[in-house]
């Protein structure tokens, strides 16, 4: 069997993929957490528990109305989006214009509801979901074998963020999104309705979360604690990528993913730390963040 | 408007109508085991200490911790080893396990200083949770289970700890040392240069003061003082866990102080004593506890940003305006 700096070949070619598909998620849930605070100036704490919504959503379809993988791909991201439609209208509307914590404080609580509910309702041990027929089995690219699915999640992330940063960069809606963004007031003044924005740009946020969760649902369990803990990593991913730009976070997302992947090749040890450790680093050297403004 | 600048534009020297209210209330603190239950009494003493300590940092230089769960968890399994392992005495022990929290803050307060505001929470969050990690995996903190069976000892070898009511009074006077050291601080020159960068850092720049010490020697007392109250925990309770170096301990001691009142010398004691009395109370019940606490976030934010005694602060204070 051939080897690589001593590590059997096949296996690090498995935790490459595994850590693209971790990357995958980060990706895509930094992506969301950019394009919220990229308008809203709020940092959302409930990212991660919109994610377990979306899981759970799939799973819930699935048991109680045999609702299946694909129309839950695009249930699911609907259901949880009017979830935080009405969030952002009834709750974080309220906190515009005062300091940021305050919306990391309340969509930090509403985490916690969120996640205590659904513990108390599920258990916190994972539910399974299993992935669909036509995505099951395993491809034998030559030097190693990848299961479809996996295969499936790390391309339909690259489609969702390229999709995304398309939306944001080359629509009008973008456009009004990115000035918004630079100046809410003269955007509003100009006689596009901000307030809708803002509505429909956390709404979105929350969908992305909640598709992560359903692409999520058949590789990790369906669990109540899933959002949280990946969550915080995701913080650090955005602080390492810097949140100013939408490209920086999605590659951010994937080379931090590859890197802890490698990392539980040579050093297993520190693999849980390590996108910790990376993010001091970059804090000590570019405290901006790699592709980020100094403010 | 930063987290916490309400109100305490001006700080209120020592009244004598508020030093009869302090006294008071050592008195109450004095007679309260021969009333409650001990057990209780001192786990709201610690974690008083703890929302304090806490409330130094968000209340007085306008910086969130996401993270202090580290400091407090942290120096609860310092002082646990030191007392079970090395066999040391008590308050030796505590001071071990103060130390190393310090330390802690000096290496986590030096990256995270380094970004503002939500940046700065999502930093300490991120390295307490590393932090959280390597508790999980080096052997000393003995993984899940902890460390168990913490002995009390005796207290610079003559008051014997393992009397409730002598722990009582010690864990009390832990409490009042840590606050007093808060009050002093806080209306220190240094405490005053501290809110001048809540209020407004950039020209706090400009007079000429090195502000990022000042909120490195910020975050180091109050990460100390955090581990004060985690290490004298390890020895009432007499374990140390991983529940008190993760991410929820942290928002439970954000939510103690913002229920309290930010930036108020005791809206994080009103506070801690109110989580950790519901804490209780639900334990009985089937009700979930997290989703208690995140309701009472949510309603925090939504409804009162200054905290209990915040409210009544300002309540008097538009009081007094009308009457004069």
């Amino acid at each position: 069997m051939s080897t690589i700096f001593g590590v059997p070949a096949p296996a690090l070619y498995g935790q490459i993929l595994i850590g693209l598909i971790n990357g995958s998620f980060y990706a895509m849930l930094s992506l969301g957490l950019a394009v919220i605070f990229g308008l809203l100036r709020v940092i959302n704490f409930a990212h991660g528990a919109q994610y377990m919504l979306g899981a759970f959503a799939a799973y819930l379809l699935l048991t109680y109305t045999g609702i299946g993988y694909w129309p839950a791909l695009v249930l699911a991201p609907l259901i949880v989006g009017a979830i935080a439609v009405l969030i952002e209208r009834f709750m974080l509307s309220r906190l515009y214009g005062i300091d940021p914590l305050y919306g990391l404080l309340l969509t930090f609580g509403l985490a916690l509801i969120l996640e205590g509910a659904f513990r108390h309702w599920f258990g916190a041990a994972g539910q399974p979901y299993a992935a669909p027929p036509q995505l099951t089995g395993a491809l034998n690219l030559g030097f190693m074998f990848m299961p479809i699915y996996r295969g499936w999640v790390v391309v339909a992330s690259l489609v969702v963020c390229i999709g995304t940063w398309l939306l944001i960069e080359k629509t009008r809606l973008g456009a009004y999104l990115r000035s918004a963004t630079e100046n809410a007031t003269l955007v509003q003044a100009f006689g596009v309705n901000v307030p809708l924005l803002l509505t429909l740009t956390y709404g979105l946020g929350a969908a992305l979360a909640a598709l992560a969760g359903v692409l999520a649902a058949p590789i990790y369990q369906v669990s109540p604690l899933m959002g949280t803990n990946l969550i915080i990593i995701v913080f650090a991913v955005v602080v390492v990528g810097g949140m100013g730009s939408i490209l920086g976070a999605i590659v951010t997302g994937y080379m931090l993913g590859v890197l802890e992947g490698l990392t539980k090749v040579f050093y297993p040890e520190a693999s849980s730390i390590v996108i910790f450790v990376v993010m001091a680093i970059v804090l000590l050297v570019r405290p901006a963040g790699l592709f980020g403004r100094e403010e | 408007m930063a987290v916490g600048t309400q109100y305490l534009a001006e700080q209120p020297r020592l009244r004598t109508s508020s030093m009869v209210l302090g006294l008071i209330a050592i008195a109450a603190l004095l007679a309260a085991p021969f009333f409650f239950y001990p057990v209780m009494l001192m786990s709201v003493l610690c974690f008083a200490l703890f929302a304090c300590a806490f409330n130094l940092l968000i209340g007085y230089v306008g910086l969130l911790s996401f993270g202090h769960a580290a400091f407090f968890g942290g120096a609860a399994y310092f002082t646990a080893h030191a007392a079970k392992v090395w066999g040391l005495e008590p308050l030796t022990s505590i001071l071990i396990g103060v130390a190393g929290a310090a330390v802690m803050g000096l290496i986590i307060g030096f990256v995270a200083i380094r970004r503002q505001g939500i940046y700065f929470a999502m930093i300490t969050l991120a390295l307490s949770q590393m932090f959280a990690f390597i508790c999980l995996q080096v052997p000393f903190t003995h993984g899940e289970d902890g460390i168990q069976g913490v002995p009390r000892g005796n207290l610079l070898g003559l008051i014997d700890l393992n009397q409730p009511l002598a722990m009582y009074y010690v864990t009390l006077a832990i409490f009042l040392f840590g606050f007093f050291a808060i009050w002093r601080i806080v209306n220190s020159p240094f405490g005053n240069i501290l809110k001048a960068i809540r209020e407004n850092e950039r020209r706090a720049v400009s007079l000429g003061y090195r502000v990022d010490r000042y909120k490195l020697g910020a975050f180091v007392m109050s990460a100390a003082l955090a581990g004060l109250a985690g290490g004298t925990k390890a020895i009432v309770f007499q374990f140390a866990t991983l529940t008190d170096v993760q991410w929820q301990m942290s928002g439970e001691v954000i939510l103690m102080t913002l229920l309290g009142g930010i930036g108020t010398m005791i809206g994080p004691i009103v506070g801690a004593g109110l989580v950790i009395a519901l804490q209780n109370y639900l334990a009985a019940s089937d009700f979930p506890v997290t989703v208690l606490i995140g309701i009472i976030f949510v309603i925090c934010v939504l409804l009162f940003r200054r905290g209990i005694v915040g409210e009544i602060i300002e309540l008097m204070r538009r009081k007094s305006k009308d009457a004069s």
